[in-house]
């Protein structure tokens, strides 16, 4: 019997891909359920133990952060699980599962070797769930995405490799910034986490997979970036900008946006963003919050895409400026698209709010004024960009003629238990506050905070509604820098390539040229008509040997 | 709908009376502080968001795939 959950998931990928009908189902919604159990009982410690290459690997270890994030990760593969259920194309699952599982497999790695093993795992997962949706765009971002992970993955080898000769050691634990190994394993973590501005392989690759399985990448690869850089580099005041770049790109980006499920994906950056932030706070209070925070998004994230899913699986739509009017027809999809949306504006009785207050209390608490303003425009901006304009353009806005009716009853059933937790642990939010990594005594429901929290929300709704005319879709795309390796690269190499051929041509042509006449020459001297080929009159010939007798004759008189 | 909403914006800023103030910083203890900075925060990310979607916009065929 397996007892690591993450290799429950992927031997259960392996016997997705032979199974039909009714047993692909049990084992589709029985292995995260058996993955969720072992995650939660699992003791704290070293569970495995062995040597690698002579190295010392410790493949299965859990403590209270790691245990956190295996719990949520096998929850989310059950939610996803139970969404996917109809989907048609029958590689994702396993994909998804493998994908999954090796998320799992990262965050209970207790050394460096391992981690890389599952981080490569994780990017060979998701590269397949992108390809089950089996359109040539999504092969085409894959792709894409694949080199930048593929990249990342040999940043993270070498620093783990530097890192393991400089100290001996492959356990993972907190790894200061100073030398370039450990500056390596950052910078792999950060292009996992879309980082900006190595941000743009995460909006350009997610909303390309099939409406089922965005929901699955939308949870795995920024969160356990997240959770390495909570392991690895708490308090590293770089992240404290590098975050807020983040949550900010993230606003701007979605705002500009058309397409419903790449306005999530900007704000699966925003959101990030939050979390990377209280990573570089670095105090036990940020690093709950943090940690907290990515237990919630990866539930009311799901939800949003659950929602987007629907929407795009009943209507073939995925454009704001095709969609609009859908609550007539789709009530039940958007009530839950909504829960999903006050989520992640952190409205008061949704889980955001207990979470993301953490973020900013800790800011608070460490005098930080100019991050604490900045993380509250930050907050007012997920209202304006996910909170309100998503739901607000797919299901209000204007009437689109459209009149779908409601997604099979699995996928309101996957959407129903994640909009329960939702509301759940913003309630309840105990539960959750005994699973962070520290002891926590925060306590979210004030009535300041509660009122602040909701002035703030509420005036940036006032501000939405009153500058609706500048936020009108149109049918445009916004650069980002994937716009670098899908036009500026191809350019470049394509006038370098053809600056090259030119000057083959040219210098081609010169040695012809010299070649024509050298032949000439010897043609003139050797071919048919030659002077050597001719045939000479022995008159001449007589000539020419009385000449060289006579000049022998000379030169002997002479001497 | 406007007149709900408008009703419901009041609401929370005087409830700002009714509970017991707590502020971190100088700047909370301005009436409707939040209010106000959730206003003008949104308004500038728009403002800032056109900005950039003026130079950076594209049909969205652009990249042809």
């Amino acid at each position: 019997m397996i007892s690591h959950p993450g290799l429950v998931l992927i031997a259960a990928a392996a016997l997705l891909a032979l199974a039909r009908g009714a047993p692909r189902a049990a084992i589709a919604l029985a292995a995260p359920l058996i993955a969720l159990a072992l995650a939660w009982q699992a003791g704290e410690g070293v569970h495995w133990r062995t040597q690698f290459l002579g190295m010392e690997v410790a493949p299965f270890a859990v403590d209270r952060l790691s245990r956190l994030f295996a719990v949520i990760f096998s929850l989310m593969a059950l939610g996803g699980a139970l969404f996917a259920l109809n989907q048609e194309r029958r590689a994702e699952l396993p994909a998804a599962f493998l994908y999954a599982g090796a998320a799992i497999g990262a965050v209970l790695a207790g050394d460096l070797v391992t981690l890389f093993v599952f981080w490569e795992l994780m990017a060979v997962g998701s590269t397949l769930v992108l390809w089950s949706a089996a359109t040539p765009r999504a092969y085409a971002a894959s792709m894409r995405y694949l080199m930048v992970h593929l990249f990342g993955g040999m940043l993270l080898f070498v620093g783990v490799a530097g890192q393991v000769l400089e100290t001996g050691d492959t356990t993972f634990t907190r790894m200061t910034l100073e030398g370039t190994s450990q500056a390596l394993i950052l910078a792999a973590f950060l292009v996992n986490a879309a980082a900006w501005p190595i941000s743009a392989w995460l909006p350009d690759a997610y909303p390309e997979a099939s409406w089922s399985g965005m929901v699955f990448l939308s949870a795995f690869t920024t969160k356990t970036a997240v959770y390495v850089l909570l392991r690895g580099f708490p308090g590293a005041e770089l992240l404290v900008y590098v975050g807020l770049a983040m949550a900010f790109y993230g606003i701007v980006y979605a705002l500009l946006e058309n397409d419903m499920r790449r306005i999530l994906a900007y704000s699966i950056v925003n959101q990030v963003g939050f979390m990377v932030t209280g990573i570089g706070i670095g105090t036990e209070m940020a690093l709950n919050g943090a940690a907290s925070h990515a237990f919630t998004h990866i539930l009311y994230k799901a939800l949003l895409l659950m929602s987007a899913g629907s929407v795009l699986l009943v209507t073939g739509r995925r454009k704001c400026t095709e969609l609009g009017g859908l609550y007539r027809s789709m009530p039940f999809t958007a009530g839950c698209g909504i829960i999903g949306a006050l989520a992640i504006s952190s409205f008061p009785l949704t889980s955001g709010f207990v979470s993301k207050s953490m973020i900013s209390q800790a800011a608070a608490d460490g005098h930080l004024f100019a991050v604490w303003m900045a993380l509250a425009a930050a907050s007012a901006g997920v209202f304006l960009h996910a909170g309100i304009k998503f739901p607000w353009f797919v299901f209000f806005q204007k009437d689109s003629g459209l009149r779908p009716g409601e997604p099979p009853w699995n996928m309101r059933l996957a959407m129903a238990l994640f909009s329960a937790l939702c509301i759940g642990l913003g309630i309840f939010y105990e539960p959750l506050y005994r699973l962070l990594p520290y002891a926590v005594e925060y306590v979210p429901y004030t009535g300041w905070h509660v009122v602040a929290q909701l002035q703030l929300l509420l005036f940036s709704g006032l501000a939405f509604f009153v500058m609706l005319g500048w936020l009108r879709r149109t049918l445009t795309v916004t650069l980002d820098f994937d716009w670098l390796y899908r036009v500026l690269f191809p350019r470049a190499i394509g006038l370098a390539g053809g600056a090259l051929e030119r000057a083959g041509e040219r210098s081609s042509a010169l040695a012809g040229q010299a070649w024509r006449r050298l032949e000439a020459a010897g043609r003139r001297l050797l071919g048919p008509q030659g002077a050597f080929a001719r045939t000479w009159p022995t008159g001449s010939m007589a000539l020419g040997m009385l000449l060289m007798l006579l000049a022998f004759l000379l030169s002997y008189y002479l001497a | 709908m406007w007149k709900a909403f408008i009703a419901v914006l009041a609401l929370s800023v005087l409830a700002q009376l009714f509970v017991e103030s707590r502020p971190y910083f100088g700047v909370e203890r301005l009436f409707a502080w939040n209010a106000l900075y959730g206003f003008l925060a949104c308004a500038a990310l728009i403002l800032l968001a056109r900005a950039i979607g003026l130079l950076l916009k594209r049909r969205d065929d652009y990249y042809r795939d």
